[in-house]
């Protein structure tokens, strides 16, 4: 890369120690049933990010733009079309053999739906120590220990390593899942909507375990959710995703308070606060249309059918992902307009 | 909703899922009921229409709807209640509508099985109804089918046949949990929309507080299938008394936070209805609890004049509750 090359979120200069640094990622999906028989669903198109170590980087974004396909690929549970994830100097998308199991030891998933991601058949015991059988990192009396440690350190009653997970409420299921991802002492987790499945007064349950267990093993975490309360909450910066792309990165408060990207300015106006005061004062930029498909997404800037301030050139020329202050990227002709 | 109590006879015994509910709405009012999942929120709901699924059972209680007793109803009234007065949104859309029929024709059938209009005009009617939830390009989408929709556009479609009769009380269950808050906040526009041009009664079920305040006038917050707050919007966010509303409050995390602040969780997990703790039904994750609450419930008495909390302490007698929580 030449010196003068301007930055992007991969190589941001405001980043002191990345841990993680994914560059132009692509992640295309054969769609059934085109006229053509060769469509393709543009799920991830051409991401770059960097994650520095120690911090929690919230990705938000609608449901169907990308967010779960980008965590599964930087994890390697789905392969790249093309572009690379660099885990401190490992290329994660060329790696394998020895290597690629050590590095895959470090790296841990966290998923959304704490019913469907437990094995029914296995006990909480065997769902948490496989990554040790996997990996040959344990087994035996030291993995049992292993396995009582990180029960506790969830909040889990050891003595439950027996049962089953239908036995579990949801946020009990939850911590099994984050027991599991700890079990191999990761320094890396992508988290996908952990707490989107559970109730309110859980969902603070595993929000502050979360917190918690991050400044305990200084964990760094991508944290996906579409609900921007929780990601701004628990976040240190936030990326922003829309059909594919991210369009916004910044610090959460800089995210909130100062949105660049219209897209961004259009989810912060759409939560709803806890205040009938400030509720009755807040107007909610509506969107226009709906999220088009990712099969065929729009030219140019893909926001520029739904978006309030388009204008020609927003569907000519696509607007790059710029640094447009210190650590702040965004993808728009006009930022800030809105 | 007069002392309103509803069972489920189980292998395990006899489960009260909703126990004792006192409620009253008005035309042109919207009243939030909130609370966990598992609190009673769609049993409430449901038996408005008469709806419980088996084996459950309203035991006992009245539902006064004008003058009428829902609970009394014969099954021809009932029916004539469900269809002409009352309309359900369910949280879910896709299970809702029919995959197989185009979105219109679903429209027309829902306005034709009113006695109020004939094939004709419900006919007439789809597109403007269509319209009138403010689906882009009502004509050209009548022939979609429900895939074809968004969720979104699926969700506004139920809420067109809810509506296409006029109801004068909407039950929104949940009616938002599954779209994207770009569409829910379209969707929450919506139903205050219609609340006013309907001048309908309209209860908004959910688990989402922040909804609550921005749609409501009054809420209503359910614990193990029991009121345990009620009283105007307002009040309730501002100076909630029972410590579960208090702490729920504090539990979500808020856009318009300035500095990182833990969350007040509530340790531990809702009852099991079928083993009901004794005494007040929260005192086992209660952080402000006294002797009493072991033993005996409290009623759900007054605690202004318009606000009514179930609690023997009351948040406004615990000096600096942060401290504690
Ligand atoms: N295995 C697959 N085959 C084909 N298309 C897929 C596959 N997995 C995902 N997609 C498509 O890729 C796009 C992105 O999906 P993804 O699951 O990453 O979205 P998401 O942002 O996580 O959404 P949500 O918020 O609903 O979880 C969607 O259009 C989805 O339908
Ligand atoms: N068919 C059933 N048999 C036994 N219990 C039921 C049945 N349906 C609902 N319940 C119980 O009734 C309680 C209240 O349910 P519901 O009103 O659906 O809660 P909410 O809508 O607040 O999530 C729950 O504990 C639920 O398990
Ligand atoms: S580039 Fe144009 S269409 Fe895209 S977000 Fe910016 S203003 Fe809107
Ligand atoms: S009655 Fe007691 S246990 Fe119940 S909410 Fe009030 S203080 Fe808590
Ligand atoms: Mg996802
Ligand atoms: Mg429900």
């Amino acid at each position: 890369m030449s010196a003068q090359a301007a930055p992007t979120p991969a190589t941001d200069p405001t980043l002191k120690a990345p841990l993680v640094r994914i560059e132009d990622l692509v992640k295309y999906f054969p769609a059934g049933g085109g006229l053509f028989g060769r469509t393709v669903v543009h799920a991830v198109d051409g991401v770059s990010l960097a994650i520095e170590a120690g911090e929690t980087l919230g990705l938000v974004g609608e449901s169907g733009c990308g967010k779960s396909t980008l965590g599964r690929v930087i994890v390697r549970l789905l392969p790249a079309t093309s572009g690379h994830v660099y885990f401190k100097d490992t290329d994660l998308t060329k790696v394998r053999g020895e290597k690629l199991r050590r590095t895959r030891q470090e790296i841990q998933m966290i998923f959304q739906d704490p019913y469907a991601s437990l094995n029914p058949r296995m006990t909480v015991g065997d769902i948490v120590s496989e990554p040790l059988r996997n990996f040959g990192v344990a087994r035996g009396r030291k993995a049992e220990q292993k396995v009582q440690e990180v029960m506790r350190v969830v909040g889990l009653n050891p003595n439950f390593v027996n049962r089953y997970p239908h036995e579990f409420s949801g946020g009990q299921r939850q911590r099994i899942g984050i027991a599991r991802a700890l079990v191999l002492e990761p320094t890396f987790i992508v988290a996908d909507e952990p707490v989107s499945a559970l109730d309110v007064s859980i969902q603070a349950q595993i929000v502050n375990l979360m917190e918690d267990l991050q400044a305990k093993y200084d964990l760094t975490f991508l944290f996906i959710a579409h609900d921007l309360s929780v990601v701004k909450h628990i976040s240190d910066r936030i990326a922003v995703m829309y059909l594919g792309k991210i369009v916004e990165i910044g610090t959460s408060n800089a995210i909130r308070d100062r949105p660049l990207h219209p897209y961004t300015k259009v989810l912060e106006s759409s939560v709803p606060v806890p205040d009938p005061d400030l509720e009755s004062a807040r107007k909610p930029i509506l969107l226009k249309g709906e999220i088009p498909s990712p099969v065929n997404p729009p030219s140019a800037c893909r926001f520029h059918t739904r978006c309030p301030i388009a204008q020609q050139i927003c569907s000519e020329v696509e607007p790059p992902l710029e640094m447009k202050e210190n650590g702040r990227f965004a993808a728009c002709h006009f930022p800030g307009q809105l | 909703m007069q002392d309103l109590r509803v069972q489920f006879a189980t292998s395990g015994g006899t489960v009260t899922a909703v126990d004792g509910i006192d409620f009253e709405i008005d035309r042109g009012e919207i009243v939030g009921i909130v609370g966990e999942s598992g609190s009673g929120k769609t049993m409430t709901a449901l038996s408005i229409l008469r709806l419980i699924p088996e084996p459950g059972k309203i035991t006992s209680g009245r539902i006064l709807y004008g003058e009428k007793d829902v609970v009394e109803m014969t099954d021809e009234e009932i029916r004539e209640f469900r269809g002409n007065e009352v309309a359900m949104i369910f949280q879910d859309p896709m299970t809702s509508l029919n995959p197989v029929l185009r979105v219109g024709f679903q429209v027309e059938e829902a306005m034709a099985a009113h006695a109020r209009f004939t094939r004709d005009q419900a006919k007439q009617r789809v597109v403007p109804m269509l319209q009138r939830v403010r689906i882009p390009a009502a004509k050209d989408r009548v022939r979609d089918y429900p895939h074809q929709f968004s969720g979104g556009m699926r969700q506004r479609a139920m809420i067109a046949m809810g509506v296409s009769n006029e109801p004068s009380l909407l039950i929104a269950d949940e009616p938002t949990t599954a779209l994207d808050v770009t569409v829910q906040a379209s969707i929450i526009e919506l139903l205050r929309d219609l609340s006013r041009e309907l001048r309908a009664a309209v209860i908004l079920i959910t688990h989402n507080m922040a909804l609550v305040a921005s749609l409501c006038n009054r809420v209503i917050v359910m614990y193990a299938g029991r009121v345990v707050e009620e009283g105007p919007t307002r009040a309730i966010f501002k100076n909630p008394q029972h410590p579960y509303t208090w702490s729920l409050l504090r539990s979500m995390p808020r856009i318009d936070e300035t500095a990182k602040e833990r969350l007040i969780s509530i340790k531990g997990l809702p009852p099991d209805l079928g083993k009901m703790p004794p005494g007040c039904k929260f005192h086992p994750r209660c952080k402000f609890r006294i002797d009493r609450c072991f033993t005996e419930e409290p009623p759900l008495d007054e605690v202004d004049p318009m606000q009514r909390a179930r609690c023997w302490v009351l948040m406004k007698n615990v000096p600096e509750p942060e401290t504690k929580a």
